[in-house]
């Protein structure tokens, strides 16, 4: 009996009217958790009733204290008939359950019922007392934290970084049971709700155990899915990474501040790779190299030929039901050959994250990724979930190996995916092969490599570029030269990855969002045929994909990808392809060569000359990104033996370098030169390719974007941030559909999509979108749904313009700019009674002047929880920091599930207004939930899913909405230093409080 | 290819002053996307008309959803859904019951009822402001006043706390609220040239001076009703006119404090005693509700056509008025 779980029922508000009669209300609470239940007093004849109940007090197994929500019902009480529910509120006590986190839960929550939406609010203080034998973890991990950040939280320091966790459960989906039949959709919708928070429950509580089986504390990385998988039921999958975390006693050390959330890794790499093991020291997540490694599609052709999970041809190599990394032990290793080896024993040497400590990485090889389509059956035993274990082992062995070939022996920046159309479900995975340090995996003291590491002054920026694998043996071709930044070792001409850009890296210019789109019919079919049908297309989508990519990255002049997320979509007749990363100029990488375009028909006159005006069409567009994103490396051409004799002859055709796919011919090198990358128009398709090329129009002027956490060249954040949600779904045409048809359709509604959203956002120029994700899915046949969260930060431009120099300089430069922040601020508020100010300063200190406020509120809120007060600010990002601000405790991981559905839909707005009130109510529920544990903001926020399905004939819609976050209490930096001394900041901000609070 | 499903939803609720302001004129998606066309806000962000369509339409549903609450301005402050920083907040709801001074006049003092809810669609006509924009006026007038009649305490400050206006709106709707109860009639033509600012500025000395609520701050409806004693009292005016020494008394102190001061003296002394009468019998029969109805019509008639028809300067008016009155006090029985 480890617990004792209390809760009080204090009051609620804005209830719903549910006596027509009395335009009144009387309305009772039940309290339950696990199987017990207790009731309020009925409160009649009010619509803000006080209950001030006793506390209710659950005696409870830690074990169900992380399984079970905390339900709360609010109902009417009905003296003839039956009570009436007005709503539910589920609250997850997760946080409460290790120490540093929340240790109560008190606010207000907004009621909530999956028919009419949020129904008024109720408060609620919540507490769980935790006897002292929490060292018998048998089936409960509680003290284990877990964060939804891809990188070391700010207030912590990683002592040893265990590796991969995963997990999962199955159950039926009650949406399918007979019992639906019978039942109302609402009882059908709490069924579903209550069931995926139980099974989430369930799976982080798993999850945890295998964290201290390997000896960790925390779960870093943490990325929950669910698969809806039908008929056959409902799967809740989850990945991590397990770390051993130490609290950061004096967290000044770590200035989160305005500018790239790990300024404080601004270490050099050492540059000389070959034994990781000496530099304990490395700059933080040194990335490397290379990846067009389209290792992926030699893996379809195997694996995805059949759906049937038998033929495999995997090796398992005596995998159990997918526990991961059982041996977390220390491993000493010296050498590289050992270090290796050590990590081989791991079952999957992968890691979540996406951000590193310094010296954690120390090279990378390139994207790795595995696909897999498979038929769902219906899952017979939940207890035992082994064909879904074993599908994912299959593909994780998959990508252990692509690793493997690229010279690698881990994998960073790891994620997981699936897209599911009837029975075919196609599992994705991927990530970056990368060679780690090993010091981190292992119990040795940091700190001595930190120090160690300052002393190494290697020429930074460049260790993660040089190529981990043997030239003279490579997996695939590539172009390789001597790095440019160090001269000493070779790197590749093009670097794909799917991690952060590491933020010792040296860039060139300003990065910027590069997105590939493809779409292809298929055939409707069923079952077996439809899978090999979907397998036999996807080895083509995934090099189409990567020759968009490709082509779109030299048109910008630039020669790597960071945060690549490739992300197939099947529906019932297509298969949609969008993949999105952030382009930079690496200095070490070669410049690229710019694209060549050659005819198939050279003596066609008209033609020729139609060639030669699309290039240099391209040629301009080149030099003018060139000139966009700032990119003006040195020139220097003859360097110390560039070029490397091997590859000399390699011009490389688009449609030549995957070395997997036999099907696709070698073109014809003979044209182009040495460096140019060859465009062969052969026919309308290529012309398809090159037009939809030149018609992504980059942002306008004082907008970037960028999927990354931070954009490269921009320094200078201001507390400005809006988080978003944008959906967009379209209904094609069915007469004719061709897959060039298709394509534009696509494309178009990508490229208005981001138009639409630098309209809304203009206010905020000069702003940046960050952490643009963009999520496909096909609910129809015809319909395409597009789902995008991002951030917009309004950045400082005439800071930022001078803080793009060389990283070498950033620390001292760091310095003066916080001071001059500081002193601009007080500055700033007394010239902003001029309103139409043209310049974003006075845009920048509008909206500081109401964010202090809102936290001015906060805190007296939290001071004494009145239920007059003003709502507090609770800001919500997708990124790990907040900018202008420290993260100063992390409360406990966000993960909320909710079903909304509706049968009234024309009287709700019709589709674009249900989604839209949904959403906004799970911004709310998240906000509220956020508050109640004592935070103000939600960093790396995500919707993980979002799936809406609508029958306007029968004046229908229903809607799932699945997100996660991580709930932090953060500070202003200018409110932490500022106010000893900057006076007029001090002043200032205490009026703005004031003011507000009038209002 | 169409677009079935199109939405932004910020963490903090986007406001847009000027598509808030084409929405509260009433415009439809389509004119308020033409307006916006025509505004060149076009050539200015480089944005295309399906942008903007898609903006508007967007803003518009924000808004259509937000309505709700701002029919009762502190459920905005306290509700969980929209996050929106105070200032805007305060933005939302002044706009909100911000209303046109054409429109008001052609409600005032009418009895805010449906049927002259009906009458809207006339009014838009003849205004030229969209029958939606004039609903929602109507509407906020009638809603403040059903929510502060019976209510004790000063009327403004009611106002204020119940829909959070500034101290200046919720001064206009205390004369609006205070007009419609006592349905003084307004829209005569003789009365056209009036603006609602003059009626306002008659309501507040009337609220101070005349309501119920001048003599005992405490009761309901205090400061909306005249004070029918108040009127009553004002009977005993008629002997100004009525008892024959007592006007030759009166006029003649106005007139000695007034010598020398008055351009239009003459014409003031020459028709003092019909200015007089004018003014004392619109006071006396104030106990008939027609009467207070047709009080500013009255007055016009009486009073201010004689004086504009002699040209009088409107300080020789105030000058006058007041002296009119002070003397009063010097005359036996009134002391």
């Amino acid at each position: 009996m480890p617990g004792k779980l209390k809760v009080k029922i204090v009051a609620g508000r804005h209830l719903p009217v549910m006596d027509r009669a009395s335009d009144l209300t009387d309305a009772f609470v039940e309290v339950k958790f696990g199987n017990t239940t207790f009731k309020t007093d009925v409160y009649p004849k009010s619509l803000n009733p006080q209950w001030n109940s006793e506390w209710f007090k659950f005696e409870v197994d830690d074990e169900d204290l992380q399984d079970e929500p905390l339900q709360i019902t609010v109902l009417d009480h009905d003296t003839y008939s039956a009570n009436d529910a007005i709503g539910k509120v589920y609250i997850d006590i997760d946080p409460l359950l290790y120490s540093e986190a929340a240790t109560v839960i008190s606010g207000w929550f907004p009621i909530y019922d999956t028919i009419h939406g949020i129904r008024g609010e109720i408060n609620v203080v919540v507490k769980v007392d935790l006897f002292n034998d929490l060292n018998r973890f048998r089936q409960s991990s509680c003290g284990v934290k877990f964060f939804c950040t891809t990188s070391i939280p700010k207030c912590y320091r990683a002592v040893i970084i265990h590796g991969f966790v995963e997990e999962l459960v199955v159950n039926e989906d009650p949406e399918y049971q007979w019992i639906d039949r019978i039942r109302t959709p609402r009882a059908s919708n709490e069924a579903r709700q209550r069931l995926i928070s139980l099974m989430s429950g369930e799976l982080q509580r798993k999850i945890g155990l295998k964290v201290l089986e390997m000896r960790g504390n925390a779960v870093v990385g943490y990325l929950q899915c669910f698969d809806l998988e039908g008929e056959s039921g409902l799967v809740v999958r989850a990945i991590g990474t397990a770390c051993t975390l130490d609290k950061l006693s004096s967290p000044a050390a770590f200035l989160p501040a305005c500018n790239s959330p790990s300024k404080e890794m601004k270490e050099i790499p050492f540059n000389e790779d070959p034994n990781p093991n000496t530099h304990s020291s490395g700059p933080s997540t040194p990335l490397k190299n290379q990846t067009y490694s389209f290792s992926p599609s030699k893996s379809y052709s195997r694996q995805s030929s059949s759906s049937d999970t038998d033929l495999s041809l995997t090796p398992k190599t005596g995998m159990g039901s997918g526990s991961a990394g059982k041996e977390g032990g220390p491993f000493k290793a010296l050498l590289r050959q050992q270090t290796q080896s050590a990590l081989e024993q791991r079952e999957f040497p992968f890691f979540t994250l996406t951000a590193f400590p310094p010296g954690f990485l120390v090279h990378v090889g390139g994207v790795v990724s595995a696909r897999s389509v498979k038929l769902l059956d219906r899952i017979h035993n939940p207890d035992e979930p082994e064909t879904r274990d074993a599908w994912w082992a299959e593909i994780r062995q998959e990508i252990k190996s692509h690793a493997k070939a690229l010279g690698c022996h881990a994998v960073v920046g790891y994620s997981e995916s699936t897209s599911i159309c009837e029975e075919v479900c196609i599992l994705s995975a991927s990530g970056t092969a990368a060679v780690l340090n090993p010091r981190f995996l292992q119990d040795g003291t940091v700190e001595g490599c930190l120090e160690q590491r300052l002393e190494e002054n290697l020429p930074a920026g460049c260790g993660f570029c040089h190529i981990p694998y043997d030239e003279l043996n490579m997996p695939f071709p590539a172009h390789l030269t001597y790095c440019y930044n160090c001269r000493k070792q070779k790197v590749p001409d093009v670097l794909f990855t799917t991690i952060d850009l590491p933020t010792d890296a040296t860039v060139i210019g300003k990065g910027c969002l590069i997105q590939a789109r493809l779409c292809r019919l298929k055939k409707k079919a069923q079952a077996e045929a439809n899978a090999t049908a979907i397998s036999n297309l996807l080895p083509f989508m995934e090099y189409e994909v990567h020759t968009q990519l490709m082509n779109k990255l030299k048109l910008k002049g630039m020669n790597a990808l960071f945060g690549l997320r490739i992300q197939i979509t099947v529906g019932e007749n297509m298969l949609m392809g969008l993949a999105s990363a952030t382009g930079v100029y690496l200095a070490a990488l070669p410049t690229p060569g710019g694209i060549q375009i050659a005819g198939k028909t050279p003596n066609d006159g008209s033609y020729e000359q139609h060639i030669s005006h699309m290039q240099k069409k391209i040629n301009d567009t080149i030099a003018k990104n060139k000139e966009l994103y700032e990119i003006n490396p040195p020139i220097s051409e003859e360097i110390i033996g560039s070029p490397i004799p091997e590859p000399r002859q390699r011009s490389r055709l688009l449609r030549s370098q995957s070395e997997s796919s036999d099907e696709v011919t070698e073109l014809d090198l003979s044209h182009g030169k040495k460096d140019a990358f060859v465009l062969e128009i052969d026919d309308t398709d290529a012309m398809e390719d090159v037009h939809s090329l030149l018609t992504d129009v980059p942002p306008p002027s004082g907008f970037y974007s960028c999927n990354t956490e931070i954009m490269p060249g921009i320094n200078n954040w201001t507390s400005e941030i809006q988080m978003f949600t944008s959906v967009r779904v379209i209904r094609l045409s069915s007469l004719n559909l061709t897959n060039q048809a298709l394509n534009k359709n696509f494309n178009d509604l990508c490229e208005n999509l981001l138009k639409s959203l630098y309209f809304k956002l203009r206010s905020m120029i000069p702003c940046c979108l960050c952490h643009v994700n963009f999520t496909v899915s096909l609910p129809e046949d015809e319909l395409i749904q597009v789902t995008v969260t991002a951030v917009a930060i309004t950045f400082d431009k005439n800071q930022a313009l001078q803080t793009t120099k060389a990283h070498v300089e950033k620390s001292l430069q760091r310095a003066s700019t916080d001071n001059e922040e500081l002193l601009q601020f007080p500055l700033e508020l007394c010239s902003d009674s001029l309103p139409s100010h043209p310049f974003p300063p006075a845009k920048a200190v509008t909206v500081e002047k109401t964010s202090p406020m809102g936290e001015g509120n906060f805190r007296n809120r939290s001071a004494a929880p009145c239920a007059n007060s003003t709502v507090g600010v609770v800001k919500m990002t997708p990124l790990s920091f907040i900018p202008g601000a420290k993260i100063t405790k992390y409360l406990g991981i966000i993960n909320m599930f909710f079903i909304r559905e509706t049968t009234s839909l024309r009287e709700e707005g019709g589709v674009s207004g249900f989604l839209h009130a949904f959403i906004a109510e799970v911004f709310a529920m998240v906000r509220a939930h956020v508050a109640a544990l004592g935070g103000n903001a939600v960093v790396s926020y995500i919707m993980k899913q979002c799936v809406f399905m609508e029958n306007p004939n029968k004046n229908q819609a229903q809607c799932l909405i699945n997100v996660s976050g991580d709930a932090v209490v953060f500070a202003r930096e200018s409110e932490l230093e500022v106010v000893s001394t900057q006076q007029p900041a001090a002043n200032c901000q205490p009026a703005c409080t004031g003011g507000e609070v009038t209002t | 290819m169409t677009s079935e499903l199109d939405i932004f939803v910020g963490n903090t609720t986007l406001i847009d002053e000027d598509v808030y302001r084409l929405w509260l004129d009433g415009y439809s998606v389509g004119d308020a996307v033409a307006l916006r066309v025509r505004s060149g806000i076009l050539e200015q962000t480089g944005a295309t008309a399906a942008v903007l369509q898609s903006d508007t339409m967007d803003h518009y549903r924000t808004f259509h959803m937000l309505e709700r609450l701002l029919h009762a301005p502190p459920k905005l402050l306290h509700q969980l859904i929209y996050q929106i920083p105070p200032s805007r907040q305060a933005l939302l709801i002044e706009r909100y019951y911000a209303f046109d001074e054409a429109f008001v006049r052609e409600v005032l003092g009418k009895k805010l009822s449906k049927g002259t809810k009906k009458d809207l669609d006339d009014i838009s006509t003849k205004t030229g402001i969209t029958l939606k924009s004039c609903r929602r006026q109507f509407d906020n007038f009638k809603r403040v006043f059903k929510v502060v009649e019976e209510m004790r305490g000063s009327l403004v400050d009611n106002i204020q706390q119940h829909f959070l206006l500034s101290d200046r709106l919720a001064r206009d709707y205390a004369a609006i609220v205070f007009f419609a109860n006592n349905r003084f009639e307004t829209g005569k033509k003789k009365l056209q040239y009036l603006s609602f600012g003059d009626f306002a500025f008659c309501a507040e000395l009337m609220i101070q001076n005349w309501t119920l609520g001048a003599v005992d701050s405490q009761v309901d409806d205090m400061d909306m009703d005249l004070d029918k004693e108040f009127l009553q009292d004002l009977k005993e005016l008629k002997v100004l006119v009525a008892d024959k020494d007592l006007l030759d008394l009166h006029k003649s102190l106005v007139c000695t404090a007034l010598r020398g001061k008055l351009g239009v003296f003459s014409e003031m002394e020459a028709n003092f005693k019909n200015l007089s009468r004018g003014l004392v019998n619109v006071a006396t029969k104030l106990t008939h509700n027609k009467d207070v109805r047709d009080l500013f019509v009255d007055l016009v008639e009486k009073f201010v056509e004689p004086c504009r028809s002699d040209h009088w300067p409107l300080s020789d008016v105030r000058l006058f008025l007041n002296q009119y009155s002070a003397s009063v006090h010097s005359l036996d029985g009134f002391r």
